[in-house]
């Protein structure tokens, strides 16, 4: 695995559009010192999607302590939300 | 970076269906732990599994929750007993089972295997003990898996070993007859079995391995149906090309959470197992795989082309994502642990002989059939030596894992609960094959030129 990849990780939100997602995630990871280096967002099949890659170098938290706290907000926002390591998309996607 | 497809094919996979890392098995050699006093050997054993396997569950929950993979099972395969116990004092081989339990118990892990002997082409004293102690240690512990591997197509057929284990696969029915013979689950005969195979019953050691190594078992029927959903009424060409692409990545999941356990644990990566593992859940099915190819119902003609198809497509896909390939490496059809398999035998469309049939192009046999008890130990002796045969004279493994349920009759069903699911009982044809098992000996190895 390449370094490039050993900080980054991919957030991605499904559920029933709302006010304040983007706002809730984004707030999270600014106050945890996460960037956040590409976010897009689509309506698929009627569900809000939106895919957020980030930059964990400058956090002191890892991807399972904030695993935890996303997974607080979602309930609270009423999405799914997932984060996990980007090399995950690298094996299956890259050759 | 990635498309937006590509994060969300990804996600799919794993939320709709049901991928997963089947198992991360450590294999664990215990030959410095024989010593002339089962005590002390049984203490070794106990210190050693406990040692090496000390950060395995853990290890194996950070990947799982960092990479949002799920891996269902951690699971240790140790050197077969029969080889460590043989110089100890003790005829009663069962203190090796309950320290295997023991130590199982200890780190976490869900099964051990290598309650195991290898006797291919005769039996040691030690092989007798161990065999002997099969009924009361499967019916003493929770977590031990047996294995004894019957023939290989360099030695041909140990009948006098499949003979036995007739009548131990009964014993072993009678002794857990409270469970729906449960104790069957857990035990299981092979033809050419693997040294390094990740998967229960059958994970053990085998002698040309390292002293500790991670074998991970990667699985996905759900993720193979889905992508076939998509070609339907297309021929079989890209029908095989689908699965095929299907197939590495879900070999590629495997390969990063093997390097990862093997980083993490400073244990050497030994191989993926491309095995195709279904579960009970709608959605994690082989059968239903087979029925996606255009067949009515699982068992129906051309069942066994379909299943043909497929193993060797995921295999080939599979070598493709990973360099080191092992195990099993094919389709499972375990009929309890298979929804599409059980609906397929509860509606007369998969009999025995069709699945005996289907094992000879799949990895690996007769897997968690469930017979009705009365069936004599000649009989399932003889299904084993069918078997034996397709493996050893078609260069494969196979195995049986069969279980003749006490009290049980046709159109009953026994459920076991998990990922053993629910087994209808099978019909088995009532002809006696007696005079042929009595008769004992070994088949010969097959010719290895002249192949047809």
């Amino acid at each position: 695995m390449t370094n490039k990849s050993k900080n980054t990780a991919v957030i991605t939100v499904v559920g029933r559009d709302r006010v304040g997602i983007i706002a809730g995630v984004a707030g999270l990871l600014a106050s945890r010192q996460i960037n956040i280096k590409d976010i897009s967002q689509t309506i698929l099949d009627d569900v809000f999607t939106m895919i957020m890659l980030v930059d964990l170098a400058g956090s002191r938290f890892d991807i399972k302590e904030l695993a935890g706290c996303l997974d607080a907000l979602g309930s609270d926002l009423g999405v799914s939300i997932r984060i996990q390591h980007a090399d995950i998309f690298d094996a299956m996607h890259r050759i | 970076m990635y498309s937006d497809f590509e994060i969300l094919e990804t996600i799919r996979m794993f939320q709709e269906q049901h991928l997963d890392v089947r198992t991360i098995t450590m294999g664990i050699s215990l030959y410095d732990c024989a010593t002339a006093s089962s005590k002390e050997t049984c203490r070794r054993i106990y210190d050693k599994i406990c040692g090496k396997a000390e950060n395995l569950i853990r290890v194996g929950e950070d990947i799982s929750r960092e990479y949002g993979i799920p891996i269902i099972n951690k699971r240790i395969a140790v050197t077969p007993i029969s080889l460590i116990a043989a110089s100890g004092e003790t005829e009663d081989y069962t203190v090796y089972a309950r320290a295997l339990d023991r130590a199982a118990s200890s780190v976490g892990v869900n099964f051990i295997g290598g309650f195991s002997a290898l006797v291919h082409k005769g039996l040691t004293r030690s092989d007798h003990h161990l065999l002997s102690a099969i009924p009361e240690a499967l019916a003493t512990t929770d977590l031990v898996c047996s294995s004894v591997n019957l023939a290989t197509s360099r030695t041909g057929i140990n009948m006098d070993a499949v003979a036995l284990m007739g009548k131990i696969i009964l014993e072993t029915a009678r002794k857990t007859a409270d469970r729906n013979a449960w104790g069957c689950c857990k035990l299981v005969v092979f033809a050419n079995a693997p040294e390094d195979n990740p998967f229960m019953a059958g994970a053990f050691t085998g002698p040309g391995e390292p002293e500790c190594a991670i074998n991970v078992g990667v699985s996905g029927p759900g993720v193979i149906k889905t992508a076939l959903e998509a070609v339907r009424g297309r021929d079989l060409g890209v029908v095989a090309e689908t699965i095929k692409r299907a197939a590495f990545k879900i070999t590629r999941v495997g390969q990063l959470v093997a390097q990862e356990a093997s980083r993490r644990l400073h244990v050497p990566f030994g191989i993926i197992d491309l095995s195709l593992a279904p579960t009970p859940v709608v959605g994690d099915s082989i059968a239903r795989i087979l029925e996606e190819f255009g067949l009515e119902t699982c068992g129906a003609w051309g069942t066994t082309a379909a299943l043909a198809m497929l193993n060797d497509a995921v295999k080939k896909g599979g070598t493709m994502a990973s360099s080191f390939v092992g195990g099993l490496s094919g389709a499972f059809i375990p009929v309890s642990e298979d929804e599409g398999m059980i609906a397929a035998v509860t509606s007369g469309c998969l009999s025995l002989e069709k699945l005996e049939a289907m094992t000879s192009v799949c990895s690996v046999g007769i897997d968690m059939v469930a017979i009705p008890g009365d069936v004599s130990a000649s009989t399932i002796s003889a299904i084993i030596a069918d078997e034996m045969a397709i493996g050893t004279f078609n260069n494969k493994t196979t195995a049986v894992r069969i279980i003749p349920v006490p009290g049980k009759k046709v159109g009953d069903t026994v459920h076991y609960g998990g990922l053993l699911g629910s087994a209808p009982i099978v019909a088995v044809n009532p002809a006696s094959s007696a005079d042929f098992i009595g008769r004992g000996g070994r088949i010969p190895a097959p010719i290895h030129s002249m192949r047809n």
